[in-house]
């Protein structure tokens, strides 16, 4: 097996220095009639090339969101990233590495994750951000976990406007730890009043921006009450690239922010690996989850990273720990840090700049195809449709028809009665063609 | 440096001028640059880049109306930006202060350094897997769907358990999603309010306790015998009605197979609680045993360990949680249903409603799954099993030839995937386990995993996984052999002061607590 260096007289030899006659005699601890005595039953080992063929046929069988006009977001968005970010990430010394932990021969990985807190925290104006969590979705629901040991206090308030996953995740992992969670139902045109639910139990309020509609929201009032009530505004943002046009959330008081990175560096991958991004103030820094590296020096006296505050962690502080994480999205958070430094404050800004453009463009375009309304007034790269059909049909009308024309808000909101609402988003990678080809298969199939 | 009689010479040039101690001080000497050759010194981002460089070129959009309703960013973000050559050059040079599996044996134990196959790779980076969103048309996401299923067939056949939740990201997400099943299953039965106890032996990783604690769970530990193994009587001994689960890594952190598994398994059912098995260490058993067949109710499964994903410098993982019948019910959304169209995906709890709901935005490791599968189709059945038992006869091996030097601390025996070894034979030297583990550094080795398990003084805990050749772990045996002879000898400098030879000598970690810088500051102008 190409993968297994040990020869037959190499393990002959080896089990001679073991001192055991054969390989079945280290097993010998497995209760003899729970051992299995062949192989189970599953293909033999295969080829490179007959493993290459057969996944490669899997892969044939999806439709590729580069192989046709694409505009499907809610969450998970397709940006271009540049050939050289992933190739960097495919270095040996950053693909096949662990978790720094022997901080003198990976000084590689710490400085990168010191750079990546450094963007995060500017991207966001807040005043630190740890090495990265799994996804936005679980950033969410460490920080409800969070505000919930800052404030001493055990109720989360979601948003209308949180992503519909994002809170089934909060809740999930609130509900089984006991905690409080009260969803605020779906808010299309961001007119809930979420001052309004906030009281002495309240440990955190969370709120997308732009929320999961698309609507840009201003959360500085909200951060004001939740000051004067005593619990933490906790902003959600799923697309990463709007923090280059948008008021950061940091600047309208935020006390978390957390979000989705995937759409700086990485591809959509159906879902995963993402990275999770979670910043907050600094006084809140000893409550925070995850991995922190910081500055210090060497024996020489030499500028060095090294993982820090780790006395919050499970390997720690076990039971008592701020979170059970221990991997978390490293390569991805790599990726993020490679692409941003490419962009810097020029190249993100423009980029963000093409998007608010591409959007407002297609928002025009499918203004004026009959029948069409754009519900969302404010918005980034994304906005909500109503259309007089059911959202769903249509979606894969048009994707038989080779456009992947949105999200069908019932796809999130089964049963809400918003069964006519598609999530529209539009990046840098839509071309004008792609705009008017989406309005034409819109146009057709209702 | 002392002279070390047993220094590997063979195969290493010994014509023309041999090289002296004395000269290798002198190639301490300071360089204008800070560079030592190869060993090149690298600025941060935020001092080699500039506000107005940037390394991607996007064409400004035509002017246009904003719908941004007042809000678009006042303040300037603060960002440097890199051309690409620079960005090359700074990622580069990072990656060259790295270890890596791909340069050297990385015996880290319970963490399954094993090779990284770039087929793996490059099957993950087709545009069908790498270039689809979680939420296109299922019908346009079939064959990633397929691929999905193909691989919880492989995870199950080699489980033995009844069903499979993808979704979870990492081990720690696996255990919370296992145990939030666990939790929901007895509150099915009425139970929620007395079964609040989760026995996890001392010898545990963290994350079992945070994982617990975290869902509302206390805990309770329970202790080893003298094998280092946990007693069945001991389990009995702390259950009750108030116990909902134990937690057992098997084979344990120690190395060790829990030989009274099935036992354990059946006291634990017996009093009405469940089994939750960590699988960090599945990689010493593939083929050999199945965690159905021993009684276990949830185990997650590290892909990036047992089946190869890389680990990326800390991740991404991707931890599937396999589950008994009386678990399945309550898997987390979304999950694969196939039907007369084809695959499905069941995302709402209107189709499931006993499901403890979500653990993650989608459907889970996308991008591991892919590499996992490709791993899996490469080794097949027997290839699995092979690996399995040349990780664990790798093991054996190192531990049979430092086991005259090193104290064992549970004995000279037999271990599974991993050595463990204490600091009992370090004791008279005045060194540490950690000191030890610098000097490794010193010879080109990643350390092996210290001071873990904690019930273990001093602990060394190696695992060399099934990736290395006989010739890779005779020199890793020759060196752990020398480096201990130095010790007992006395020659305390090789240790106290190493690593010397690394990009960095050893860390003011303190310091770093202390007053924690998180990010890149500008410099204030004096």
């Amino acid at each position: 097996m190409r993968y297994l260096p040990l020869t037959r007289e190499d393990r002959v030899d080896m089990l001679a220095r073991v001192g055991v006659a054969d390989v079945e005699a280290l097993f010998a601890d497995i209760p003899a009639d729970k051992r299995l005595a062949g192989d189970l039953d599953l293909p033999r080992r295969k080829s490179e090339m007959e493993v290459g063929r057969l996944l490669s046929n899997l892969a044939a069988k999806n439709v590729a969101a580069g192989s046709v006009p694409f505009f499907v977001g809610a969450g998970a968005y397709k940006h271009h990233v540049p050939a050289s970010v992933d190739h960097l990430i495919q270095r040996s010394e950053f693909l096949t590495s662990y978790t720094p932990y022997q901080a003198e021969i990976a000084q590689g990985t710490l400085q990168y994750i010191f750079e990546f807190q450094t963007q995060v925290a500017a991207l966001t104006a807040m005043d630190a951000a740890n090495a990265s969590m799994y996804d936005g979705s679980t950033a969410a629901a460490e920080a409800a976990l969070m505000a919930h040991r800052v404030t001493g206090r055990s109720k989360a308030v979601l948003s209308g406007g949180l992503h519909p996953h994002y809170a089934e995740v909060v809740r999930a992992a609130s509900l089984a730890g006991g905690e409080a969670v009260v969803s605020l139902p779906p808010d299309v045109f961001a007119r809930e009043d979420l001052a309004a639910t906030i009281d002495s139990e309240t440990s955190c309020v969370l709120v997308q921006n732009p929320d999961v509609f698309g609507n840009l929201r201003d959360l500085s009032q909200l951060a004001a009450i939740c000051k004067e009530k005593g619990a933490l505004l906790v902003a959600v943002f799923t697309e990463a690239v709007s923090l280059g046009l948008v008021e950061p959330p940091g600047a309208m008081g935020a006390d978390i922010v957390v979000g989705e990175g995937q759409s700086i560096g990485n591809a959509l991958n159906f879902g995963g690996p993402y990275v999770g991004l979670f910043a907050a103030k600094e006084k809140y820094l000893r409550q925070m989850p995850g991995r922190l590296c910081g500055q210090t020096v060497d024996a020489e006296g030499r500028r060095s990273f090294v993982l820090t505050l780790s006395t919050r962690e499970q390997h720690i502080r076990r039971d008592r720990a701020t979170s059970n994480i221990c991997t978390n999205s490293g390569l991805c958070a790599l990726a993020f840090t490679i692409h941003l430094s490419l962009l810097g404050e020029t190249g993100l800004r423009r980029l963000a700049r093409i998007n608010h453009a591409n959007a407002v463009d297609l928002a025009d375009r499918l203004a004026a195809v009959n029948g069409v309304e754009v519900l969302t007034k404010t918005f980034f790269n994304e906005f909500t449709i109503r259309i007089p059909a059911d959202a769903a049909g249509v979606v894969e009308r048009m994707a038989q028809r080779g456009v992947l024309g949105g999200v069908p808000i019932s796809r999130l909101l089964p049963g809400q009665g918003l069964d006519d609402l598609i999530l529209v988003a539009s990046t840098e990678i839509n071309t004008e063609a792609d705009r008017g080809a989406l309005a034409d298969a819109l146009q057709g199939a209702f | 440096m002392m002279n070390r009689p047993e220094r590997l010479t063979e195969g290493r040039p010994t014509q023309g001028r041999p090289t002296q101690t004395g000269e290798a001080a002198r190639s301490e000497i300071d360089t204008f640059t800070g560079n030592r050759a190869l060993a090149l010194e690298e600025g941060l981002i935020f001092e080699i880049g500039r506000a107005e460089v940037t390394g991607v070129d996007l064409d400004e959009p035509a002017p246009f109306t904003d719908r941004l309703g007042g809000l678009a960013r006042k303040a300037a973000l603060g960002l440097p930006g890199l051309s690409e050559p620079e960005a090359m050059r700074h990622y580069v040079r990072l990656s060259q202060k790295n270890y890596s599996i791909d340069a050297g044996l990385y015996p880290l134990g319970s963490c399954t350094m094993k090779h990284n196959p770039r087929l793996n790779e490059a099957l993950a980076r087709l545009p069908g897997f790498a270039d689809i969103h979680p939420l296109q048309p299922q019908s346009t996401v079939q064959g990633a769907l397929e691929l999905m299923e193909e691989l919880a067939r492989w995870l199950l056949a080699l489980t033995g358990m009844e069903a499979i939740a993808m979704s979870p990201k990492a081990g720690a997400h696996g255990e919370a999603c296992g145990m939030m099943a666990i939790k929901a299953a007895i509150a099915a039965k009425g139970e929620g309010a007395t079964r609040k106890i989760v026995l996890v032996p001392d010898s545990a990783h963290g994350t079992n306790p945070a994982s617990a604690t975290r869902i509302g769970f206390e805990i309770r530990s329970v202790p080893a015998r003298a094998d280092g193994t946990v007693d069945a009587a001991e389990v009995r001994r702390r259950l009750g009605p108030d116990v909902a689960a134990i937690m057992l890594t098997n084979p344990n952190t120690c190395g060790l197979f829990e030989k009274d598994i099935v036992a354990i398994a059946e006291v634990v059912h017996e009093a009405g609680a469940y089994f939750y098995c960590d699988g960090a260490n599945f990689n010493a058993i593939m083929g050999k045993a199945r965690p159905g067949d021993l009684g276990v109710d949830a185990m997650h499964i590290n892909l990036h360990k047992t089946f190869s994903t890389p680990h990326g410098g800390g991740g991404p993982g991707a931890g599937p949680v396999a589950l008994s019948a009386q678990l399945a019910p309550f898997a987390p959304l979304p999950f694969l249903r196939r039907d007369d169209n084809g695959l499905r995906l069941i995302e709402q709890a209107s189709e499931a409603p006993q499901s403890i709901g979500r653990m993650s935005a989608f459907h889970g490791q996308m991008g591991m799954f892919v590499r996992a599968l490709a791993y899996m189709l490469s080794h097949g059945a027997d290839g699995l099993r092979q690996a399995s038992e040349d990780a664990v006869l790798s093991a054996n091996y190192i531990r049979a030839s430092l086991a005259d030097l090193l104290s064992q601390p549970f004995g000279d025996k037999l271990c599974m995937h991993e050595a463990l070894f204490d600091d009992a034979w370090l004791k008279p030297t005045g060194l540490t386990t950690l000191d030890f583990a610098k000097a490794l550094i010193d010879e080109g080795y990643h350390p092996m995993t210290i001071y873990f398990p904690l019930v273990v003084h001093g602990a060394m805990l190696i695992e060399p996984t099934e990736s290395e050749s006989k010739a890779s772990l005779d020199l890793f045996i020759a060196t752990m052999r020398d480096l201990a002879f130095a010790a007992l000898r006395g020659e305390t400098e090789r240790f106290l002061a190493a690593p010397f030879h690394a990009p960095r000598r050893r860390l003011d970690e303190t310091g770093a607590a202390r007053r924690p810088i998180l990010k890149w500051t500008k410099p204030v102008a004096e």
